[in-house]
């Protein structure tokens, strides 16, 4: 069998590209969390030197929260590749990824997401879409 | 406020942009020299990590979180995404002008879209202000001025 589903079936393809998508999103909205918590990693780094940004960033709790949601998606997307091609995992997880971020960073983390970065996800929802057709 | 960009912060967005995209194409390779792995041998995966195309992916992807993780002290989450996409736009201009493969109008149309979204995005400002935030920030000595006054 050929084709972007491989050896597998469009449910299971299914299921892989949501389990990238929806541990990606928890990693990264914990993350970006845990960044603004911090603050500028910079002025951190001005006062403290590279070793304190990196206490700062290591003694954070929430931070190995959403690095433990990016291996699950990291170790999904191998599971993944591994079965599908690249060219169906790579930009439906992506474009995906984008407005599931979007809706996250606006829900749990306040952001002020307007209708310019609305318009911005659209777009590149539909490029990703097209790079890969 | 504004929050605008300092140049060092361009650069910072530019290694999110150039290390993801390279370090991906370098995971295809090395999971495609893979046999099938299924999830009753988990430990083939683990297995695979040293392999020499994966471990070349994971470097370019610790240099990618490590950038992403600087974008987003300083900047949200909703204006750091348009820099990971726009790793696609690289990926088809190295194919076009490196490797001189053809692309479609249908690639060229999602170039030019991607790049539009970044350009919104990068027009408008980097970081929300919640009123908390504002409100605790110390007055200035102008306004602590007209204040006494």
């Amino acid at each position: 069998m050929t084709g972007p589903f491989a050896a597998t079936g469009p449910l299971a393809a299914t299921g892989m590209i949501a389990a990238i998508v929806l541990a990606s999103t928890a990693g990264e909205v914990l993350i970006a969390g845990a960044m603004k918590s911090l603050g500028d990693l910079d002025d951190i780094r001005a006062h403290s030197g590279i070793p304190g940004a990196i206490r700062a960033v290591l003694t954070c709790p929430r931070f190995f929260a959403g690095v433990f949601f990016l291996a699950l998606a990291f170790f999904s997307l191998l599971f993944a590749l591994n079965h599908l091609t690249l060219s169906l995992v790579g930009p439906a997880s992506a474009s995906l990824t984008v407005i599931t971020n979007s809706v996250a960073a606006k829900l749990f983390l306040k952001e002020n997401v307007d209708r310019r970065r609305w318009t911005a996800a659209a777009l590149i929802c539909v490029g990703v879409y097209l790079l890969a057709h | 406020m504004s929050h605008r960009l300092k140049p060092d912060q361009y650069l910072v967005l530019f290694a999110v942009m150039i290390c993801a995209p390279l370090g991906d194409s370098c995971l295809k390779r090395g999971m495609t020299l893979q046999p099938p792995i299924t999830l009753n041998h988990p430990a083939a995966l683990i297995a695979a990590i040293f392999t020499p195309w994966i471990a070349l992916g994971i470097a370019l992807l610790i240099g990618f979180f490590a950038s992403y993780l600087a974008a987003l002290s300083w900047a949200d989450l909703t204006f750091v995404l348009p820099a990971t996409a726009f790793g696609n736009v690289i990926i088809e201009l190295i194919s076009y002008f490196w490797l001189h493969e053809h692309v479609s109008w249908q690639r060229w149309l999602g170039v030019f879209l991607i790049t539009a979204a970044v350009g919104f995005v990068a027009q408008g400002p980097s970081l929300t202000t919640h009123p908390t935030q504002v409100s605790a920030q110390p007055p200035t000595p102008a306004r602590t001025a007209s204040e006494a006054s």
